[in-house]
């Protein structure tokens, strides 16, 4: 029997019991919005592409999403699962073929409806080298992708449009991930014909089927989406008009939002004004606090000698003073003591990490070889606070003894030295620490923890490989019923469990997330902290002062 | 004259190769693989190779350079790594606002500068004259950030008078040049004063007063144009201190200049736009000191070019 499934368990277990019907129902829209109206969002740099293959950054993710549309997408607010183009979506038993049944009657920004010919061509121009899309190995499970990443092919044989409705895509292997990886945006469909009328500038011109459609970019100074009146899903945008003001510095913009003058600050509360802001009660009102898929931490090159020892590594694991960190950057976020961070599925509530204990660290090292300590180096990115927070960890090494040079350096510098397997004994990671992709545990792991990502130029800069781990991790992501979502978390908690005895990494903190926005706006707090759009959801918020 | 103008030509050239020789070097030996920042995190080996080949940055050095120098020819710098436009349509968006923002500064640092110098000039050793060689000195020792934030934090957010940052009309333009030009103004009111000290103690002036000229017709109608001359000569050189200033101004202003953009580039190691913001500087700071050298000797016919 084939498993008809919609948004969540829940749903998809009454859509099983209902015999395959799947949830047509329009998405919720919040009652107490009222449309209309315009807002202002500062931003410090520049936009750097609104291409949906392209863009790569925190900056541009959430812009793309109200531009474009994917075949899935999350509950505002939430990290939940749901069909967006797709109006429902089949896996077959062995989790290897996947079947999209599309929405009928959304159309492009250019006034062309688009089918199911758009998802493929997206996917194919995604995948394509010469896109040089950053995203592409994220679609590395559909079948045919090796020979279109290697330039052998130009389309992917894994993806078949059935009928315009339609779309059916085969996989190499079961992929639990495969549906999130429906919902980045390196999958939003795009229109071919604007494609080719831009070619390498679409991303300057962007055409999508999203809520909101591009209206103006003026080079460096500020980029204007206005509402798609002929948005598929009634009722959405609430806004007429986004305007995002470029070349802000966040210090200045706050001093405009202080004034009344801008609405949101696209870039973080400037940490020298974090304090005066957050004791001001009546801006500490329009203060949001949320968590976001953020782990800070310390990598130890385990093929570097005396980091090959997991006694060192223990003993480093119980010599960091974490809430002394946290408290570094205005306790803008929270001890961590494992990989995952709190608000991912497979975070283990109970797993208590290694203490912060200096005799027992102190213990260890010399079990290890090293009663008196060891030199090292700790690399760490230069802008504030991170150097402050490499000078926190270099006092807290030396009281077990070890003395490391901090080499502070530009990120660029950095991401260098850590993917060069002789380049740097230690890393902070802060300012370039994972951010999810998608939420879902595995996120965490290839890339940064496991064997893909300890190679030339890889994010795995403890070049830590455990083959079994790998082993079990694929494993893990075979799991692609619903039903078992529960039992595949499990396996990824026990992952991050043994890795945490190996102790490649010190995890330091998870960030919080704090977005200040003015007293107009409206709509629940977690659409300013949304885990997906980033740093706010702007399909779903609304201004409270129109008529 | 025209030869001399040729031999300025050529050497400016050829200063202009040696700039994008180093810069291209120093940006190829940074240790920070640019296909890496385009790839993303989660690139596989494969597309990485591929990116690199299709940008050309698996050849080797000189080739690389090679290539560069050839589209420079016709006016093509590339595509930026990060926001895949073009970077002369990059720049040359911006390049507007920045000239605008010189002009400004260039006011506000002759009003400033001149008027300081003059007047420390005419009361000499007097403690006006102390003031303003202080005020002149606090204002070229005085970092151009903190300058910008405190003209930011007293007039747009205190008294309200100009808008807080931006770009757009007069009242915008204001605190920026203000900030480019008190450094400026600093060495201006010097230069000024001692120019003006000079031409105060020839002796055709002490004719003027000994024919009893009222003092304000001796200093603004015989001094000032004399003094005035040599110091206006300076602005060509200027453009290079503009240049430096204008990366620190523009941003704390949000003036949406080729200095912004330069250290938006910086920052995330976007190597075609860095590469092409120095090309323009380096060429306008060798043309500026080109300016300043050939209209020299019109204004000071004892200098000859030679």
């Amino acid at each position: 029997m084939k498993k008809f499934l919609t948004s969540t368990v829940a749903v998809s277990a009454l859509a099983l019991m209902l015999g395959m019907t799947s949830a047509r129902a329009e998405h919720a829209v919040d009652p107490n919005a009222k449309p209309g109206g315009a807002i202002t969002i500062t931003y410090k740099d520049d936009v750097a592409t609104l291409d949906p293959a392209i863009g790569y950054d925190w900056q541009n993710w959430s812009m793309i999403k109200s531009l474009f549309d994917g075949l899935m997408d999350y509950e505002p607010g939430t990290t939940n699962l749901r069909p967006d183009l797709a109006e429902s979506y089949e896996i077959a038993p062995d989790g290897k073929t996947v079947t999209f049944k599309l929405r009928q009657g959304v159309k492009f920004h250019n006034g062309r409806e688009m089918t199911a010919d758009d998802v493929k061509y997206s996917l194919d121009r995604v995948t394509n080298p010469k896109t040089q899309s950053p995203g592409a190995g994220f679609f590395g499970s559909i079948k045919g992708h090796d020979d279109v990443a290697a330039g052998k092919a130009e389309s992917l044989s894994g993806v078949t449009v059935v009928d315009p409705y339609t779309i059916k895509f085969e996989l190499t292997r079961p992929d639990a991930t495969f549906l999130h990886v429906m919902a980045i945006n390196f999958s939003h469909v795009v229109p071919k014909e604007e494609v080719e009328k831009y070619g390498a500038d679409f991303g300057k011109h962007p055409v999508g089927t999203g809520a909101f459609k591009f209206a103006e970019w003026t080079l460096g100074q500020r980029v204007v989406f206005e509402r798609n009146p002929d948005y598929w899903h009634k009722g959405l945008p609430h806004l007429d008009r986004i305007t995002f003001e470029i070349g802000q510095e966040p210090i200045v913009a706050l001093l405009r939002l202080q004034k009344g003058e801008i609405d949101v600050l696209g870039d973080v509360i400037p940490p020298a004004k974090f304090q005066e802001v957050m004791a001001d009660p009546e801006q500490k009102a329009r203060v949001v606090e949320g968590g976001q898929l953020h782990t800070g931490y310390i990598t130890m090159n385990t093929t570097m000698a005396p980091f090959d020892n997991v006694k060192v590594r223990q003993a480093v694991n119980m010599a960091i003073n974490k809430d002394r960190i946290v408290q570094l950057i205005n306790n803008r976020g929270v001890p961590a003591n494992q990989p995952l961070p709190p608000s991912m599925p497979g975070y283990d509530k109970e797993f208590k990490g290694y203490p912060y204990d200096v005799a027992k660290a102190k213990a260890l090292l010399a079990e290890a070889g090293h009663p008196d300590g060891f030199d090292t180096q700790l690399f760490a990115m230069n802008t504030d606070p991170n150097p402050r927070i490499a000078q926190a960890i270099q006092q807290d090494l030396a009281a077990i003894g070890i003395k490391a040079s901090i080499q502070s350096l530009a990120q660029a510098n950095v991401i260098a030295a850590g993917g060069d397997k002789a380049g740097a004994p230690m890393i902070w990671s802060g300012g370039m620490a994972w951010i999810a992709d998608f939420p879902d545990p595995s996120n965490f792991y290839g890339p940064i923890l496991g064997c893909a990502g300890a190679v030339p130029g890889g994010w795995n800069w403890s070049w830590y490989c455990n083959k079994d781990l790998d082993a079990k991790a694929a494993e893990a992501d075979s799991i692609v019923d619903p039903a078992k979502s529960g039992e595949r978390a499990k396996m990824w908690s026990e992952i991050y469990g043994k890795i945490m005895e190996d102790a490649p990494w010190v995890p330091v903190f998870n960030e919080q997330r704090f977005t200040m926005k003015s007293p107009r706006m409206g709509g629940a707090d977690n659409l300013y902290v949304d885990p997906v759009h980033i740093p706010i959801n702007y399909d779903n918020v609304y201004v409270t002062d129109v008529q | 004259m025209i030869a001399y103008l040729g031999r300025r030509v050529i050497q400016s050239v050829l200063i202009l190769l040696g700039v994008s020789l180093i810069t291209f070097a120093l940006l190829y030996l940074l240790p920070a693989d640019p296909v890496r920042q385009i790839a993303g995190r989660s690139a596989t080996p494969e597309t990485v190779e591929n990116i690199r080949r299709q940008l050309g940055l698996d050849q080797p050095f000189f080739i690389q350079y090679w290539h560069y120098l050839i589209s420079l020819l016709s006016g093509d710098l590339g595509r930026s790594y990060i926001q895949r436009s073009e970077v002369t349509e990059l720049i040359v968006s911006r390049l507007p606002a920045s000239l605008l923002l010189m002009v400004g500064a260039i006011l506000c640092e002759l009003a400033i500068g001149l008027t300081m110098g003059l007047v420390a000039a005419v009361r000499r050793g007097t403690a006006t004259d102390q003031t303003l060689m202080v005020a002149s000195f606090v204002g070229v020792s005085a970092p151009q950030f903190v300058v910008g934030l405190l003209l930011l934090y007293v007039f747009a957010v205190q008294l309200g008078w100009f808008p807080i940052g931006g770009y757009g009309t007069w009242r915008h333009l204001v605190l920026p040049s203000l900030t480019m030009g008190i450094l400026g103004a600093g060495w201006y009111a010097r230069m000024m004063r001692s120019s003006m000290i000079d031409v105060l103690r020839q002796d055709y002036m002490r004719t003027a007063r000994a024919k009893g000229l009222a003092r304000g017709a001796i200093i603004f109608r015989h001094a000032l144009p004399n003094a005035i001359l040599p110091v206006i000569a300076m602005i060509g050189i200027d453009i290079g201190i503009f240049m430096g200033g204008i990366v620190v101004v523009e941003s704390v202003f949000g003036w949406p200049g080729i200095g912004q953009l330069a250290w938006q580039a910086i920052q995330r190691v976007d190597i075609p736009i860095i590469m092409g913001v120095t090309l323009v500087s380096a060429f306008a700071i060798v043309l500026g000191n080109l300016l300043a050298d050939t209209v020299a000797p019109f204004i000071d016919p004892r200098i000859k070019l030679r």
